[in-house]
């Protein structure tokens, strides 16, 4: 006797109150806290927020330990917290120029105004184990530098002047919103940075490694670096200027290209830029490397068929949430399509052994 | 803003619209079907259900256009107020009201391109009075044919020798609607 | 009861008009996939995100909702997304297809004939027909605009070339009212007569592909073929084990190590039903019987 296997809801109960207990992990252990993750896990934070495009380090915190550290997970979670937020207006676009820098390295110049400031990396690292860590994290404090509040130039400013480096001309355009219009192709440099910026990590790292590697090469120098918080302001119609409503993180990179010139363009060098959340900088970096490839056709190059250099193939595969979703969707069941499948094949092989047979 | 322009749109817009946009997918989707469209109770000139079509589907993300008589201010407020919908000429309309009469030329309106046939208007064509009589109508949503009064029926026969562009119609009168998508034949019975 | 920290039926308003603007410009236009601005959804993108938003900008408060996945209600993402909507809109819902004003479904049409006034909202993971010939956007878009179908009808004659036959057996393309070629879902191909001139409305929505696509109700839909190779609706060559219906899709299930398989409905609600007024499959108990286990 067969009977159709049913109870689906109670087995999705049990599997989320299992999942909820595994999440907790050996309660003898001391639970996570959301500052603690916030400020000890900060780069896991800034990615989450990156992807998850929404600048808040608390929710950002609460869905990495909800999602169990996976990262993927948790910038789908921020992502479907933020569709259901409401559009209270737009900010001002910000200054960058003005950010109060705790890195900055140009890899162009040796000095320039501004300095270059190191601040706090990785680079130097020896990466070996620390194992006073495992044992107690407690670190005595890092010596401190007068604080210089003036304003940090851009090294592409300095080109600029001199005509050396292509001019970004501003514009007062709103630039489209990729998470409330669809994707059309092809798309502005607006749209573009915008997908990328939200892009996987790896992704966009992969794609830029790969221009490296000579698929799409752009010939790229990190003209410079910069990390630290800017001010977010927002026009006040009411009161007829901008006020400060915060201040965030952020990374941002601008890369310096070769270009060989046009019959309308003299020589001179090409940008690629980056701009993401909190301290990210393979993010930023591999962004401007993968915005420069995807330059090619403005800037009148060949297409090679790299595919960093192709703009539907990045950006319709950059971005992880859908492509979890889609892949993993496969794991759901197909019973119907198989079966039409099965049938399918059993007909062609019977076709085939009884023409098989026939011929012998 | 004038005071009534503040007035009649929708009570409970998420469960009216729901109504509403049901109302408006069942006559498009079945030409020469009539079907009540409430909820609103807009400003004259504007009729019950075209308010209701306005709410249910204008925001700020769509321009309209008023045509003719339904061009006065307290529309334009109403609209403003309520959808917040860009107004502007026929020829950038996503959204056109107005009667037959003042919607004409029709050829202004958006009738989509080649590549993205959905970008195109559509018109809310107000009616004295909607009956199933007089125009025969066949096609996509329709078992053999139905009948509708239209205004006239050469702009819609030349409407629907540019499917798949084209625009797309609701007719509104009172409490009542029908629809009448671009994929409609339509002929004198 | 609604959870009442989120919009009936969970999307804002604005996101309703916007889906609800796009699935009208579908139905003028039948078979045209009307870009959209999906949302993020609570749930992955592959699992059901553009047949949820669909159905929730149709969804109304009187609404009886039937979901399912495979033909059947009782599958794991059927009983989620069910369950989504009774949180989140309140509304009834059903397993019995002529109880239900909307049908959201994976890969399945359900046996029992559809309706005037019923929707089937159909769940799409790839809705471009021409997208696994030509992957690029920008290409396909060209293609449908200048009625370029040849390279589908090349891949169709490659098969007959082949394997004798069109080796397509579910995501069948189909043309409707003779102008555009779509994607019916990976739906069988046993499933696609059902398509062309139903009494119910038929929505398609794919949310991470950003598209929303329909067929009116009383709309041709033409499964492509060739004269020589005409289009064949197939399933297997049994009837179903529990309720011995001979016309309706099998799911083959296999019941031991020793190559013991048996064939029962897809569709859990006909199977059922049948099962109810009496009818009895070669392995089938009575209703009440089984119900008990």
């Amino acid at each position: 006797m067969y009977v159709a296997v049913k109870g689906g809801e109670k087995a999705i109960d049990n599997a989320h109150a299992w999942l909820a207990e595994e999440r907790r992990g050996d309660v003898t252990v001391a639970e996570l806290s959301l500052p603690q993750i916030r400020e000890q896990l900060a780069l896991a934070v800034n990615r989450v927020m990156a992807e998850g495009s929404l600048y808040d380090p608390d929710l950002a915190a609460l869905a990495i330990k909800q999602a169990r550290g996976d990262l993927i997970e948790a910038i789908f979670l921020i992502r479907a917290y933020r569709t259901t937020l409401p559009r209270l207006g737009a900010s001002c676009p910000v200054d960058t120029a003005r950010m109060a820098v705790v890195r900055r390295i140009s890899a162009t110049f040796k000095d320039l105004p501004g300095g270059q400031v190191l601040g706090p990396t990785f680079d130097y690292t020896h990466r070996l184990l620390d194992f006073k860590l495992a044992a107690e994290g407690e670190v005595p404090a890092a010596a401190m530098a007068p604080t210089d509040l003036a304003d940090v130039p851009h090294v592409t400013e300095f080109l600029n002047r001199d005509g050396m480096i292509e001019v970004e001309p501003g514009g007062n355009a709103t630039p489209p919103d990729l998470t409330r219009e669809p994707m059309e192709l092809p798309a502005s440099r607006a749209l573009r940075l915008q997908a990328i910026a939200r892009g996987d990590e790896g992704f966009i790292l992969s794609m830029a490694y790969s221009t490296q590697r000579g698929y799409g090469r752009t010939h790229a120098f990190v003209g410079e670096l910069r990390i630290g918080t800017v001010a977010v302001e927002m026009d006040i119609p009411e009161l007829g200027f901008a006020v400060e409503i915060g201040e965030m993180e952020l990374t941002e990179c601008e890369t310096v290209n070769q270009f060989k010139g046009s019959k309308t363009e003299p020589p001179q060098f090409t940008r690629g830029y980056g701009l993401v959340f909190g301290q990210t900088e393979r993010k930023a970096i591999a962004m401007s490397l993968v915005d420069r490839a995807l330059r090619w056709a403005e800037l009148g190059e060949d297409f090679t068929g790299a595919p960093a250099q192709d703009e539907e193939f990045v950006l319709m595969h950059a971005d992880n949430v859908q492509a979890t979703g889609f892949l993993e969707h496969i794991k759901l069941p197909h019973y119907v399509d198989f079966q039409s499948e099965l049938e399918l094949v059993r007909r062609l092989r019977s076709e085939a052994l009884a023409a098989q047979e026939a011929a012998e | 803003m004038t005071p009534e322009a503040l007035l009649g749109g929708f009570s409970d817009a998420p469960t009216q619209s729901s109504f509403a946009f049901r109302a408006a997918l069942e006559i498009l989707s079945r030409p020469g079907e009539i079907r009540a469209l409430t909820g609103a109770t807009p400003p004259a000139p504007l009729s019950i259900a075209a308010g209701a079509l306005l709410l249910t589907l204008c925001d700020g993300t769509t321009p309209v256009h008023l045509a003719g008589a339904h061009d006065c201010a307290v529309l334009r407020d109403w609209i403003t107020f309520h959808c917040g919908a860009p107004l502007v000429s026929a020829e950038q309309a996503t959204f056109a009201v107005g009667t037959w009469h003042e919607l004409h030329p029709v050829t202004r309106f958006a009738i989509g391109q080649p590549d993205y046939p959905d970008r195109s208007a559509t018109l809310i064509v107000e009616m004295a009075d909607l009956q199933q009589s007089d125009a025969r109508l066949i096609g996509p949503g329709i078992a053999g044919f139905t009948l509708l009064s239209l205004p006239e029926l050469a702009a819609f026969q030349a409407n629907r020798a540019l499917f798949p562009l084209g625009f797309d119609c609701f007719f509104t009168s009172g409490t009542r609607a029908a629809g009448l998508p671009r994929s409609t034949f339509v002929e004198a019975c | 009861m609604t959870e009442h920290s989120y919009n009936f039926a969970y999307l804002d308003e604005q996101t309703k008009r916007m889906i609800r603007r796009a699935i009208l410009k579908g139905v003028a236009v039948p078979g045209y996939q009307v870009p959209f601005a999906s949302r993020e959804m609570p749930m992955p993108y592959g699992w059901g995100t553009g047949g949820v938003q669909v159905t929730a900008a149709c969804l109304t408060p009187d609404d009886t909702l039937k979901v399912i996945d495979q033909g059947a209600d009782d599958t794991t993402n059927a009983v989620s997304i069910r369950k989504f909507f009774q949180r989140t809109a309140g509304v009834a819902v059903t397993e019995a297809t002529t109880e239900a004003s909307i049908i959201q479904t994976r890969h399945r049409i359900p046996e029992t004939a559809l309706s005037a006034g019923q929707i089937l909202v159909y769940q799409v993971p790839i809705p471009e027909p021409l997208r696994f010939l030509e992957p690029r956007e920008t290409e396909t878009r060209k293609m449908h605009e200048l009625e370029e179908y040849g390279l589908m009808h090349v891949k169709l004659y490659e098969d007959i070339a082949r394997h004798g036959t069109i080796a397509t057996a579910y995501a069948y393309p189909v043309k409707v009212e003779g102008r555009y070629v779509m994607d019916p879902s990976p739906i069988p191909k046993f499933d696609n007569p059902k398509l062309s001139n139903s009494p119910a409305l038929q929505l398609f929505g794919a949310g991470r592909e950003q598209r929303i696509y329909a067929v009116p109700p009383f709309t041709t839909v033409v499964s492509l073929d060739f004269d020589d190779h005409p289009f064949q609706p197939t399933k297997a060559p049994h009837d179903c084990d529990l309720c011995g219906a001979s016309e309706s899709y099998l799911d083959e299930v296999i019941t031991d190590d020793q190559g013991g398989r048996m064939f029962v409905c897809s569709d859990t609600d006909f199977c059922q039903t049948r099962r109810a007024s009496g009818h009895i499959g070669a392995l089938g108990v009575p209703v009440s019987e089984g119900d008990a286990a």
